[in-house]
């Protein structure tokens, strides 16, 4: 067989770039652990995500055909995946031949180096932000600032985190770990001309803001606004911005030229199908039966909004993601929201402990898969295990995706890699695994390990076995928090000795299968000898 | 019916009474048990804890223990929700991961005989009211892979509704997790810890004298914080509640899911 040269891109895809916002500096465990000490946290995320969750299920309640919708969302995200190289050319002729300009930017580091390129050109001092998980994402108002050219945020909940230097902690309501009292500190702090009296009644926060904002909207020098879009439509070249404030459509009509920093997966093949995903967006988001604002732009249109338009299509890991045909869903995901506040890990531990612009349970498969996981203390790597796979997530996902099923797999990864790696495999969890997987597939060695287990266990005081030392391995990870039943007659013993008292006396109405009974005589190492 | 019991490997050691009463129960309504001894674990430790290479001997072991007598019974009961969903969900994933075609046939003929206590009782046996009698008050808890990889639904509520003598108490947050997840109890302790605490307080705001579910480790997860915490409901599987008789009633051990000392 002659080798013939396919074509086949001699490039791997890579890895999103080191300087992206998708990985913490502790692990799961450990950054969960102090967040879970922060009780006013608690009670926000608690009262936050309880509301939405509500508001989302009553919304989803009203269509009676939401299956089929999510049906049709999840085939559409799997046309987008199948055929991505094909959609994304079609993507940039449709947005060439409509007057804008496209460019590829591998990671964050180029798309940084494009945008600010772009505003520097322009002379652009201030650049107005549209609220973009992409622009968080690769840290694009850092490399602005780096540049001298300042990035205001002009979504409320983005702008609450950009003045407290804060980080979004949540995809679509970034400030949901702040109350309103915590939110009319940070205002009084940063807004300069705002009434010293004001209060923490919401109206009036977002009175204040609004002021603050409108003012950056009607006068910006140089003219330049950043967006992102949830939707790129590869046949028409069109732009959706789904927002519910409105100061987006601002950014998106008002500015000289506008910049979208796009993500390669938020494809959707013909402007038709947007219908599918206008009505699975909104109600899994905000539990809104349609989108306060939604705006779509196409190209440019002499004398009308921005004169100038730059798509810069960003793939930071998403190459990679796609690389992976058990993992590759996750690129399907719509930014709803709803897995993180139905999600009862996301709800007690907040955003942050995530580490990555993408928190909750699609965070915990997207994250990882776009950055890799490089070896046991890289913090992506203990993502997959943030999740007690209850399968809420999948549930709610109105794309479908089924996140348990990847958090394993991506758990197998994590192991597999482990069991590749020389040296590597032979951690507490390796060890104790391997151990359990040998007895578990030795009946007859496993038939004498749980016979000897209850009369072992008599050596422990008392009926349950509480705390326990810290030196030993793995248990008191349990023990700490809740008792242990101590190990009695396995039920094993018993049924023998049930079996050989039925043996002997076939008529005797002591096929009593409760407790009591033969018990005694399936009680203590002397019984456990006898089995087979 | 010959039923064969595959009692779990939690329930063997820990909860030895759920296998118990699965057999009362099961013999009451007039059926066959029978108990192989080869019997260990479905391999769901493994499988969710990224650890597939390691659970295929376990698979393959559960697979070799119940295959080969397919013919000779008419199910394969196991009293729990999430390892059954490993069995239907899971065995053939991981005879996938290790390339193995022949297991993975033999693993989907093992897992279509394959069921819940509760999906046995009212699809297979077509029982709702099996005769039990329990005067307490319970509070359901629905445990995740009951409720979202089997769907059993209100199977298990239709089951308890029959009891005579019980009472049903509204459980608050009801399809929240436990917090259990298997190692995710140990990985994620504090988390979980969290988790459970709220659990548990829940089943405390309802009041009722036993919370129940279909899932011995769930049970252990909050009957363990309800004694931590000095709390008085005890946890009871399902299994025990359908067993009770007014000749033969509940009565507690003392090995199971952490009971009062």
């Amino acid at each position: 067989m002659s080798t013939v040269d396919l074509g086949i891109p001699s490039i791997r895809p890579q890895h999103a770039s080191p300087s992206s916002n998708l990985r913490g500096t502790q692990s799961f465990p450990d950054a969960a652990r102090s967040e879970l000490g922060d009780e006013t946290l608690r009670g926000n995320l608690r009262h936050a995500t309880a509301t939405i969750q509500t508001k989302r299920a009553s919304a989803v309640r009203e269509v009676r055909d939401w299956q089929k919708l999510r049906n049709a969302g999840s085939a559409l995200k799997w046309q987008v995946t199948d055929h991505l190289p094909e959609l994304l050319e079609q993507l940039e002729d449709s947005v060439t031949a409509a007057g804008g300009v496209v460019h590829w930017a591998r990671d964050a580091d180029e798309a940084g180096e494009i945008v600010t390129r772009l505003a520097l050109e322009r002379d652009a001092q201030e650049v107005l932000k549209v609220k973009s998980m992409a622009t968080q994402e690769i840290g694009l108002n850092e490399t602005l600032a780096h540049a001298g050219i300042h990035a205001i945020e002009s979504d409320l909940a983005e702008l609450i985190v950009q003045l407290a230097g804060d980080t979004p902690s949540h995809i679509l309501v970034p400030a949901i770990h702040r109350n309103r009292a915590e939110i009319r500190d940070i205002f009084l702090r940063s807004m300069p001309d705002i009434d010293p009296d004001i209060t923490d009644d919401p109206a009036a926060l977002a009175e204040a803001s609004r002021r603050f904002l409108r003012e950056k909207f009607l006068d910006l020098p140089g003219g330049v606004a950043i967006s992102g879009a949830n939707f790129a439509v590869a046949d028409t070249g069109t732009m959706v911005v789904v927002e519910s404030e409105g100061n987006g459509r601002m950014c998106l009509t008002l500015p000289r030229t506008l910049i979208s920093v796009v993500g390669i997966e938020k494809i959707v093949p013909s402007f038709q199908d947007l219908e599918v995903f206008l009505q699975l967006l909104p109600r899994s988001s905000t539990g809104e039966r349609m989108n306060p604002y939604t705006t779509l732009f196409t190209g440019v249109t002499e004398g009308d909004g921005p004169q100038e338009f730059h798509l810069v299509l960003l793939d930071n890991g998403r190459s990679a993601v796609l690389e992976d045909p058990e993992g590759r869903s996750a690129l399907h995901c719509i930014r709803c929201s709803a897995c993180l506040n139905v999600c009862p890990v996301y709800e007690r531990t907040g955003g942050h402990a995530y580490g990555s612009t993408y928190p909750g349970p699609i965070g915990a498969i997207l994250s990882p898969q776009m950055t890799g996981m490089h070896g046991p203390d890289d913090p992506n790597t203990s993502l997959p295990y943030a999740s007690s796979l209850c399968g809420a997530c999948y549930d709610v996902c109105p794309v479908k995706i089924d996140i348990p099923k990847i958090l394993v797999h991506m758990r197998a990864e994590d192991v597999d890699q482990r069991r590749e790696t020389s040296g590597q495999f032979r951690g507490t969890w390796d060890v104790a695994m391997k151990g359990a997987s040998k007895l578990m597939s030795s009946p007859r060695a496993y038939d004498k390990a749980v016979r000897s287990a209850g009369p072992l266990s008599k050596v422990l005081p008392g009926d349950n076995i509480g705390k326990l030392p810290g030196m030993l391995p793995l248990v008191p990870g349990w023990t700490d928090h809740r008792d242990l039943p101590k190990p009695g007659t396995s039920f094993r013993s018993w049924w023998d000795a049930r079996e050989r008292d039925r043996a002997k006396n076939p008529d005797s109405p002591s096929s009593d299968s409760r407790t009591g009974g033969p018990d005694a005589a399936a009680d203590g190492p002397a019984t456990d000898e006898e089995q087979a | 019916m010959r039923i064969s019991l595959m009692t779990t490997c939690l329930v063997d050691v820990m909860a030895p009474d759920v296998a118990r009463a699965t057999v009362t129960l099961l013999e009451r309504l007039g059926h066959e048990v029978v108990f192989d001894k080869r019997q260990t674990c479905c391999g769901q430790m493994h499988t969710n804890t990224g650890y597939y290479t390691e659970a295929a001997p376990v698979v393959r072991s559960f697979v070799d223990t119940y295959e080969p007598s397919l013919d000779s019974i008419d199910a394969i009961v196991m009293p729990s929700g999430s390892c059954a969903g490993c069995v239907r969900d899971q065995h053939q994933l991981v005879a996938q991961h290790e390339g193995d075609s022949e297991l993975e046939e033999r693993a989907a003929a093992v897992s279509a005989k394959t069921y819940e206590l509760s999906e046995l009782l009212v699809d297979v046996l077509k029982v709702t009211d099996v005769g039990a009698y329990f005067p307490h008050s319970v509070t359901y808890h629905p445990t995740c892979h009951s409720m979202r990889v089997l769907k059993v639904g209100a199977r298990p509520v239709k089951l308890l509704r029959a009891v005579e003598g019980i009472e049903v108490r509204n459980l608050p947050e009801s399809d929240t997790c436990c917090g259990f997840g298997g190692t995710f109890s140990v990985k994620n302790d504090a988390t979980s810890d969290a988790m459970v605490t709220d659990k548990a307080a829940n089943v405390v705001s309802a009041g009722a004298e036993f919370v129940v579910a279909g899932d011995a480790s769930c049970l252990m997860n909050i009957g363990g914080k309800l004694r931590r915490n000095g709390a008085a409901p005890q946890s009871v599987h399902l299994a025990q509640i359908l067993a009770s008789t007014r000749e033969e009633p509940f009565v507690p051990s003392q090995t199971i899911l952490g009971r009062a000392s």
